[in-house]
């Protein structure tokens, strides 16, 4: 795959989505027999056309029917196949929670499920297609692994990184078509390593998804004012980089966790449940939707009434540091 | 008329002689069952449920299964899916029968951390599933009849589900897959007991027609008697190529046990000493 920053370009109109499924998928596919990619009637959204043409064998269409989705997927993992299933992230984890417990968590099928627009890209379609607490339901359920996608290049990295390893994994994908570029060149990804993307000495914020983007422009505007960010790009939930997190709480004077996601059970909370075992660790603030439904409207809007933003985030650390 | 019935992949022998040792193994095993329902004391068992599917399963593990207990992961084996899956009492004395476990192991399927404690999955012996959560299991069933055909592999997969369990929704978004991708070497057996933990299954929440509503799904329905090993026999010798396969065997809840039979409680229930020491006459009395 030639990762040159024209097809990084490329990859960021398609978004995460686009990407995963138009560019990544087609080229797993090739040297896969067993490969299968399964969707719940989003084909066309996600991008599929030029795998459906090129592999016609190794793609299902299950209709709007999540649950059976799962079903299906782990029937045919049991047989031997490597699958991949998808829909928005709402409906691949809540709405089939139970079957994911059942099937892929408690039974190790080699699932991999990715739910994309999570967060709240899909706006003004309200409440009921966004997802904010799908990492929670994903995070608790024994034998999983769970990713979150900065950017498209990274989501390509990680369809090909869960091709590779065996089990059960969840992939929250957000954003839309025109993903923000965090990554302007090829990198290094590992499932389970958190990636430095700035060091800095006073404050350490640790974003995923379409946060990362975000907390970089905040870091940005810190510098500015002579506070120093690390920012980290925290792509895996589970497994926790815990070696990694043990430096940067020996590091720096504050945490604050950025998510689109509620700030009950996501990556604030996973790291919060580990810093908790250790003495003399910085404080932490919790960035994300604070347990409550914002009002619809665009995504910025949505984000701006709990504070996502680059500069809302850059501010809100100001006041921290000078309490 | 021949009483061997063949298909493409086997043959079933429909012959009166057969269906006598089957009624025979039924009678074994539910006797396996009341000595299972007795060890578990005063924690109970799911002997109702379990004794309304004695037949079905010894007829599948006793002529139709296309199986071999000293080869497990063999390829071609036929897959058999308990959906029901607290019908314990009734599954491990077929696979017992079948030789997958020694009938002396029965008395230990609740032990702590047994091998077959819990509804595990194991394929060494002949669990290929685990389930419990009703309405789960025949997607499963419907991904391992794709990836079975895919792979040009002759097998079949029977999921045998219990009436009550019809009330789940996402049974009928499998229904309706499974005709999409016409699966014909998918069977699914229905055990119609009439009696789900609540009550009849008509009060609780009406089912009937279920042979108009499978008809309608597009599937091969096949009604018939769930205690008559020869009609068992023949329901299962009139599968159909081209689409999905249905058996509602029609049943009863605790079947063989006057005063367990159609009682609702008898769902998951203890057994005393000398209910058990009746239940056993009248299982070794019965023709």
């Amino acid at each position: 795959m030639n990762i040159s920053r024209a097809n990084i370009r490329a990859w960021s109109r398609l978004g995460q989505r686009g990407s995963f499924f138009g560019i990544a998928m087609p080229e797993i596919a090739k040297d896969r027999d067993n490969l299968k990619l399964l969707t719940a009637d989003l084909s066309l959204l996600s991008g599929m056309d030029r795998f459906i043409s090129a592999y016609p064998d190794k793609f299902l269409q299950v209709g709007i029917a999540e649950q059976n989705m799962i079903g299906i997927a782990a029937g045919l993992a049991m047989e031997g196949d490597c699958v991949f299933a998808t829909t928005y992230a709402s409906f691949i984890a809540v709405r089939s929670l139970e079957h994911i417990r059942q099937h892929l968590a408690h039974l190790q099928c080699n699932v991999k499920i990715i739910g994309s627009a999570a967060g709240v890209v899909a706006a003004r379609s309200g409440v009921s297609h966004w997802a904010t607490e799908d990492l929670a339901f994903m995070r608790v359920l024994p034998n999983l692994t769970v990713l979150s996608a900065a950017d498209s290049l990274e989501a390509i990295k990680m369809a090909i990184s869960a091709a590779n390893m065996e089990g059960p994994v969840y992939i929250r994908l957000s954003g839309g078509l025109d993903c923000p570029v965090v990554y302007q060149e090829d990198y290094d990804f590992e499932i389970g390593k958190m990636i430095t993307l700035r060091e800095g000495s006073d404050v350490a914020i640790l974003a995923t998804g379409l946060m990362v983007a975000e907390a970089l422009e905040a870091a940005r505007l810190l510098e500015e004012k002579g506070i120093s960010c690390t920012v980290l790009n925290v792509h895996t939930i589970k497994p926790l980089d815990k070696e990694r997190l043990d430096q940067i709480f020996d590091n720096h004077k504050l945490l604050v966790t950025v998510e689109e996601h509620n700030v009950l059970g996501g990556m604030g909370s996973a790291v919060a449940e580990y810093k908790a075992t250790k003495e003399n660790v910085p404080r932490q603030v919790f960035l994300g939707f604070q347990d409550a439904f914002a009002k619809a409207g665009t995504q910025r809007y949505i984000w701006e009434q709990t504070g996502l933003t680059g500069p809302q985030i850059a501010e809100r650390i100001e006041k921290e540091v000078f309490l | 008329m021949s009483e061997m019935v063949s298909d493409k992949h086997r043959t079933i022998d429909c012959s009166a002689q057969k269906a006598e040792e089957l009624r025979e193994m039924a009678k074994r095993m539910r006797l396996d069952a009341l000595d299972m329902a007795l060890s578990t004391g005063q924690k109970g068992s799911h002997l109702g449920g379990s004794l309304s599917c004695i037949e079905i399963l010894a007829v599948l593990y006793g002529e139709v299964l296309r199986i071999d207990p000293k080869w497990p992961q063999w390829e071609e084996r036929d897959r058999f899916i308990p959906s029901k899956n607290h019908c314990t009492l009734a599954h491990f004395p077929a696979l017992a029968e079948a030789g997958y476990i020694d009938k002396s192991e029965l008395v230990e399927f609740t032990k702590d951390g047994g091998r077959m404690t819990g509804y595990p999955r194991n394929l060494e012996i002949g669990l290929e599933y685990s389930g419990g959560s009703l309405g789960m299991a025949i997607s499963v069933g419907i991904g391992i009849a794709l990836a079975s055909r895919e792979q040009g592999r002759s097998n079949r997969v029977y999921v045998m589900m219990g009436d009550g369990e019809l009330n789940e929704g996402c049974i009928w978004e499998a229904f309706m897959s499974a005709y999409q991708y016409r699966l014909d070497n998918l069977v699914v057996i229905i055990d119609r007991n009439h009696l789900s933990y609540d009550g009849d299954t008509e009060e609780v929440m009406a089912l009937e027609s279920l042979e108009d509503k499978m008809k309608a799904f597009n599937w091969h329905t096949i009604c018939c008697n769930g205690h008559d090993t020869g009609d068992l026999l023949r329901a299962f010798s009139a599968i159909k190529e081209g689409v999905p396969n249905i058996i509602i065997a029609d049943t009863v809840k605790g079947k063989g046990v006057s005063f367990i039979e159609n009682r609702r409680e008898w769902h998951h229930s203890r057994i005393s000493q000398e209910q058990y020491e009746q239940a056993r006459q009248e299982v070794l009395a019965a023709d």
